[in-house]
């Protein structure tokens, strides 16, 4: 074997790349974690509540995570997607950071995508969007809340068998979010014996339910509300006072009536059933020191929001314990995580071989206690996973919940 | 007047805020309504005397400066009210619903119809019938005329704009009690105004509520009908309306 310039080049970064990784990885240097939330314009109140929520958990552990001291650095999108991929791209290449939690909404973590992809970013996230962890999962990114669909499902099968009810009106917010969340009640409901009789889709920004309340069908025994933000307490509002509420039983998605919601509602707000998987009710110690720590400092409940980033900011801390903290490694990183399960505020939670969560969903109904509406868990779902009680494959061969799939066959004009 | 005034939307939502911290003091939702609009016709009035003023004649820098104003004014809100919606209670007296003919309609819903008609009842005296209204007609047709004859115009359209401000913010109570005050209300509020005054013709009242009644109809029939295109429906009269009359249905000026 004759030694060229070639395999000399070759040894030499042999060598260079030999030395470098333990370096990196015996570095005690702190870990960059990123926080891509929200704190302008309307989905802000979320957004603050994740930051809120993952400096509580920081500090509650000493900013310390598998031996290693974190960083924190936090970005703006202000729910608007092209930003939302500036502010990644400067965190990643000015603030150098290892791991995000985030981001907040769909359409930003659609838009950053292909970067994570390309940077290897490691991604802990809270959009709720189907197929990143379906037919187009993305290797770099774990879900620990839940996809759209993954808590309307239970429901509906809750409204089926539980509350006995044979007819419903689906409606929610004409985005994505929404038309995932009504897709997947509407097929278990169906699957169920029940019958989808009408389906509504208002705009994400219409300031008056007036014209979709008008035309609801009184001779349904549910409907259910596939809102997010502020939505959802509008139109309960307004369905109230067209004196509706009483007709029409309400039950609600993971986000129409959230603990950030409800601390604002009267009475109108009780005794209606929504499904989440968490609720600030949830009885377990770690729930309970979150609750209870997170009203010391902010007066109010935690909810989805602020639970979204407890929940990760915890599965990363096992992770790294379990890695003895070299997120450096990422593959290392990546096997672990969608390996371990970890008790979080939500319960014990896991993932499946797509990156998304295993865990319980929990069926909540209002109710007032020391004066204040809470979501008190009637009802545990154990271990629900994104396909339900569907077989993933013939899951995934399905077109993506939409608008148009599954077709709705009993809507009566 | 002239002035393209795009922080409609954000006056209006201001106000719905100064309602809900006047509410806290004194629960009546019209005296907080009052409180709103004075403390935005006061807003109105710094904004037109030490911002609009120096651009008159400027479209581009009218549209500037008012939109960069409205999104300064929603972070404002944010920062002070929070992110979280906050209802605004409906008025003891109108919280239950009416039965007419067969159909229930809120209460309340009903006074606020019965208010906006009063409402533009009362601004068409004002501009056709008083001296005032003349004089404003005569300062927005001819500025150089009116003045030549004494009209104070600068004071008079300081005064008109703060009236216009005051009516936003006074709307943005009354209309809390369906709404309610929350982020991004200003946004959703803006194109439905911008619509009702392009449809209508600028600088005509009776455009203004021809433009409003059409407006109201066809978003409510064209949900009702044909769900799927809402906003469509919104905005294809007023596309059309604009290609045919650029100057609106009764405006005196291209839009």
């Amino acid at each position: 074997m004759s030694f060229n310039r070639r395999r000399f080049v070759q040894g030499i970064a042999g060598v260079s790349l030999v030395g470098a990784i333990p370096a990196r990885a015996q570095s005690n240097a702190p870990i960059r974690l990123g926080l891509m939330t929200v704190k302008t314009g309307p989905l802000a109140s979320g957004g603050i509540d994740m930051e809120r929520a993952l400096t509580q958990y920081l500090k509650e552990h000493q900013y310390t995570m598998g031996g290693r001291k974190v960083e924190l650095f936090v970005g703006d999108s202000g729910g608007v997607p092209a930003q939302s991929r500036t502010k990644l791209q400067e965190l990643v290449e000015r603030d150098k950071i290892q791991i995000m939690i985030g981001p907040l909404d769909t359409a930003s973590a659609l838009a950053s995508d292909d970067y994570i992809r390309q940077q290897q970013l490691l991604t802990l996230s809270v959009a709720a969007a189907e197929d990143m962890t379906q037919r187009k999962p993305n290797p770099w990114f774990t879900r620990g809340t839940s996809t759209s669909s993954q808590c309307s499902m239970p429901l509906a099968e809750y409204c089926a068998k539980t509350l006995k009810m044979k007819r419903m009106v689906v409606i929610a917010d004409d985005i994505a979010y929404g038309h995932e969340m009504c897709a997947g009640f509407m097929r278990v409901f169906e699957d169920n014996g029940g019958k989808v009789v009408q389906r509504m889709f208002p705009p994400l920004t219409v300031p008056d339910y007036g014209t979709y309340l008008a035309q609801l069908k009184t001779n349904v025994d549910g409907i259910f509300l596939g809102f997010a933000g502020s939505n959802g307490f509008r139109f309960l509002r307004q369905m109230n006072e067209f004196g509706l509420i009483k007709k029409v039983t309400p039950v609600g998605g993971m986000t129409a009536l959230d603990e950030a919601v409800l601390r604002n509602m009267g009475d109108e707000a009780l005794g209606i059933v929504t499904s989440c998987w968490y609720s600030a009710e949830i009885e377990n110690a770690i729930n309970k020191r979150f609750v209870a720590n997170f009203r010391v400092d902010w007066n109010y409940d935690p909810g989805f929001y602020a639970a979204a980033t407890y929940t990760e900011a915890a599965v990363l801390d096992a992770t790294l314990a379990a890695i003895k903290g070299r997120i450096e490694d990422k593959q290392a990183f990546m096997k672990t995580v969608r390996n371990i399960t970890v008790d979080t505020c939500r319960g014990p939670v896991r993932f499946d071989q797509y990156g998304n969560v295993i865990g319980n969903i929990y069926i909540r109904k209002v109710e007032r206690k020391d004066g204040r509406l809470v979501n008190r868990v009637i009802h545990t779902y154990p271990n629900v996973s994104q396909f339900w009680t569907y077989k993933p494959e013939a899951f995934l061969k399905n077109p993506v919940y939409s608008r148009d799939w599954p077709p709705a066959k009993n809507l009566e004009s | 007047m002239r002035i393209a005034n795009l922080t409609h939307g954000a006056l209006f939502m201001l106000g719905a805020y100064i309602g809900v911290s006047i509410l806290r003091v004194v629960p009546n939702l019209w005296l907080a309504a009052l409180g709103a609009g004075i403390a935005i016709a006061i807003f109105g009035y710094f904004v037109e005397r030490f911002v609009l003023r120096k651009l008159a004649g400027n479209v581009l820098g009218q549209v500037l400066v008012t939109l960069g104003l409205s999104f300064i004014l929603a972070d404002l809100c944010l920062v002070v009210w929070g992110g979280d919606p906050i209802p605004i209670p409906t008025p003891a007296l109108l919280q239950q619903p009416v039965r007419i003919a067969g159909f229930i309609f809120p209460a309340y819903r009903l006074a606020v119809v019965v208010l906006a008609v009063i409402v533009a009842i009362v601004l068409f005296l004002l501009i056709e019938k008083t001296r005032l209204g003349a004089m404003i007609r005569a300062g927005v047709d001819d500025p150089d005329m009116a003045r030549a004859v004494g009209i104070p115009v600068s004071r008079l359209f300081t005064t008109v704009f703060c009236l216009g401000a005051a009516l936003a913010g006074a709307g943005g109570v009354i209309g809390g009690p369906i709404m309610s005050a929350y982020p991004g209300l200003d946004a959703d509020m803006l194109p439905l105004a911008l619509i009702v005054v392009i449809l209508g013709g600028v600088g005509s009242l009776l455009g203004a509520f021809v433009g409003a009644f059409i407006t109201g109809f066809v978003y409510t029939f064209g949900v009702a009908l044909l769900p799927d295109l809402a906003y469509v429906i919104l905005f294809l009269p007023m596309i059309l309306v604009i290609a045919f009359r650029p100057r609106g249905l009764f405006g005196k000026f291209a839009a």
